[in-house]
């Protein structure tokens, strides 16, 4: 039986914790969401019992973190239904898995006159590493601008696709506006034209589907700290065939299998792409988190989160003078805003003195600025644990600082 | 100025929590003089990635006066501060300037973890303003 979701709550022991006396409201989750008991339970048990480094040792301990690691890579294939597990490797998070790709990928079946599509609605993370590699490889770097509503334009992504593209390179939701893209149809107009599909899913895997196969995904990648894993811990998933094909990322011990002056040759995925003494604790605690989610029920989770936006949209809505940023097609767990006439900073610095945590500012995502034509905005994110006390709370605080914002005004 | 610093301090200390300090900066910032149009040029502007500042920086009789401004209020507490311990000192003063002031009024924290707000661009900016004034 799936538990209820509002009883999630009591899982995370940092959601009772006081900030500036008040309890804390935690709306930043789209930067890093918080970890329940069972996640912070199994990295303290891996240190207290079992710490010790893989793939080497021959005794008891080893063989234990070993197990335990390699486990955590067969629930992370599960959780995404990759066909195999050495499709999984290891990083330390989204940014470092979209730069693995971009090397190495890139290193080998990116040349000159090859061209790369983005998006407008990137994270830095999956619009930098692109844009160096085509300064490298004097390949074209080329944009898919969204359109008024934050929805990308595909009319232009078709155009820009042709035979010299090799790589696409889009994320699943957007960590600014919130934008669900239809990546699944994105991928397969890109493997009509021959390209592959790098999808950046660090703000869906732990909202919305997350099927690699369904969605025919040649990389996937992700961070474990945005999915109620710990810090330090990433996935890349790779197709098998494209990551044979890859040579290493990063070179030195574990990712060889025989190493001679005149000849070193690589070990098997997914090695070859794990080089160094992993975070061995970080899938370990990743797989604790998985487990976690997976104790709820997708599809009630998902309708859960979606309704919760829904009542965050229709409050925001209310407030006189607020502006919320796109209005796409579908949107997963984020609230875009500004309030005319006052600074997005001020508004987080005093929505911090009542314990309402947000981010405000560009968010990684300059492009989007630019197009929006704003210097920044505030950006409250919602996890499984979010309920509507937050939103309430969030309103309340925008209220207070419109009043002591304009308030000042007046006197002034 | 110690006595300047020595009153801030005092009327931070009234203050309860949080709320009520950044009100009270709000308000400096209000009081703060108006910064002429005309000076807020490119080249005066200090950007932050979260908020601006302006400052226009002169050397008078070995004396540093200014005019500042910002876009967000509460870094405008704050450079109503600095207006208020620093504009229209002496150079040499000016150049012993410190912002532990922030941190003994307790904002440093909340300040110095947002990159780019400007404070120690804004220090910077002072500081070489005293220098060039002093080799003049
Ligand atoms: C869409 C998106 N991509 C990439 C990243 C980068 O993730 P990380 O900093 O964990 O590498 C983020 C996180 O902010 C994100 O939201």
């Amino acid at each position: 039986m799936a538990r209820d979701i509002l009883s999630a709550r009591q899982d995370f022991p940092i959601l009772d914790i006081q900030v500036n006396e008040r309890p804390l409201v935690y709306l930043d989750n789209a930067a890093t969401t918080q970890k329940p008991q069972v996640v912070i339970d199994t990295l303290r048990d891996y240190y207290t019992r079992y710490n010790a480094n893989i793939h080497r040792g021959n005794y008891a301990i080893a063989y234990e973190a070993t197990e335990a690691y390699e486990k955590a890579r067969a629930k992370v294939a599960s959780y995404i239904n990759a066909e195999h597990k050495h499709e999984i490797i290891f990083t330390r998070g989204t940014t470092e898995s979209i730069n693995l790709v971009a090397y190495s990928f890139g290193e080998r079946f990116v040349g000159e006159g090859d061209e790369i599509i983005v998006t407008q609605l990137e994270h830095h993370s999956n619009y930098v590493p692109w844009k160096l590699l085509c300064e490298r490889k004097k390949a074209k770097f080329q944009v898919v601008p969204f359109d008024e509503n934050g929805d990308l334009d595909l009319e232009v992504y078709k155009s820009l696709l042709n035979e010299k593209t090799r790589v696409v390179a889009v994320n699943h939701v957007s960590n600014s506006l919130g934008t669900i893209n239809p990546v699944k149809e994105i991928i397969q107009l890109a493997h009509d034209a021959g390209a592959v599909v790098l999808v950046d899913a660090a703000q869906a895997v732990q909202h919305i589907e997350h099927d690699v196969q369904a969605l025919d995904a040649d990389f996937y990648a992700f961070s474990g700290h945005k999915m109620y894993g710990p810090m330090g811990v990433g996935v890349l998933y790779g197709k098998e065939k494209w990551l044979d094909a890859m040579p290493p990322f990063l070179s030195g011990g574990e990712m060889i299998s025989n190493v001679t002056p005149e000849k070193i040759s690589f070990n098997v995925l997914p090695y070859k792409f794990e080089a160094g003494t992993p975070n061995v604790p970080g899938p370990i605690g990743l797989a604790a988190a998985i487990d976690y989610l997976q104790e709820f029920d997708e599809q009630e989770l998902r309708a859960y989160e979606d309704t919760l936006l829904n009542y965050g949209i229709g409050k925001l809505k209310e407030i006189p003078g607020l502006t919320l940023y796109g209005n796409p097609k579908q949107r997963s767990s984020i609230l875009p805003f500004n309030i005319e006439g006052i600074q997005h900073f001020d508004l987080g610095v005093l929505f911090d003195a009542r314990g309402v945590a947000v981010r405000t500012g560009q968010h990684c995502t300059q492009p989007i600025m630019d197009a929006l034509k704003v210097p920044g905005f505030v950006r409250a994110s919602l996890a499984l644990y979010s309920n509507r006390d937050d939103i309430d709370a969030l309103v309340e605080s925008i209220q207070r600082a419109i009043k002591m914002l304009k308030g000042a005004k007046k006197h002034g | 100025m110690d006595k300047r610093r020595a009153q801030l301090l005092e009327d931070f200390d009234l203050l309860e929590n949080w709320e009520e300090k950044y009100d009270y900066l709000i308000e400096l910032g209000f009081d703060l003089a108006e910064m002429p149009q005309v000076l807020k040029t490119e080249e005066n502007l200090v950007k932050g990635c979260q908020s601006s500042v302006w400052f226009d920086i002169r050397c008078e009789n070995g004396k540093i006066n200014f005019d500042a401004d910002s876009d967000s209020l509460i870094v405008k507490g704050i450079v109503a501060i600095v207006d208020y311990l620093y504009n229209g000192q002496s150079a040499e003063d000016v150049l012993k300037a410190d912002l532990s002031i922030f941190e003994e009024l307790g904002l440093w924290q909340h300040l110095s973890s947002q990159r780019g707000n400007g404070l120690m661009a804004m220090l910077a900016h002072l500081k070489k303003a005293a220098t060039d004034c002093l080799s003049q």
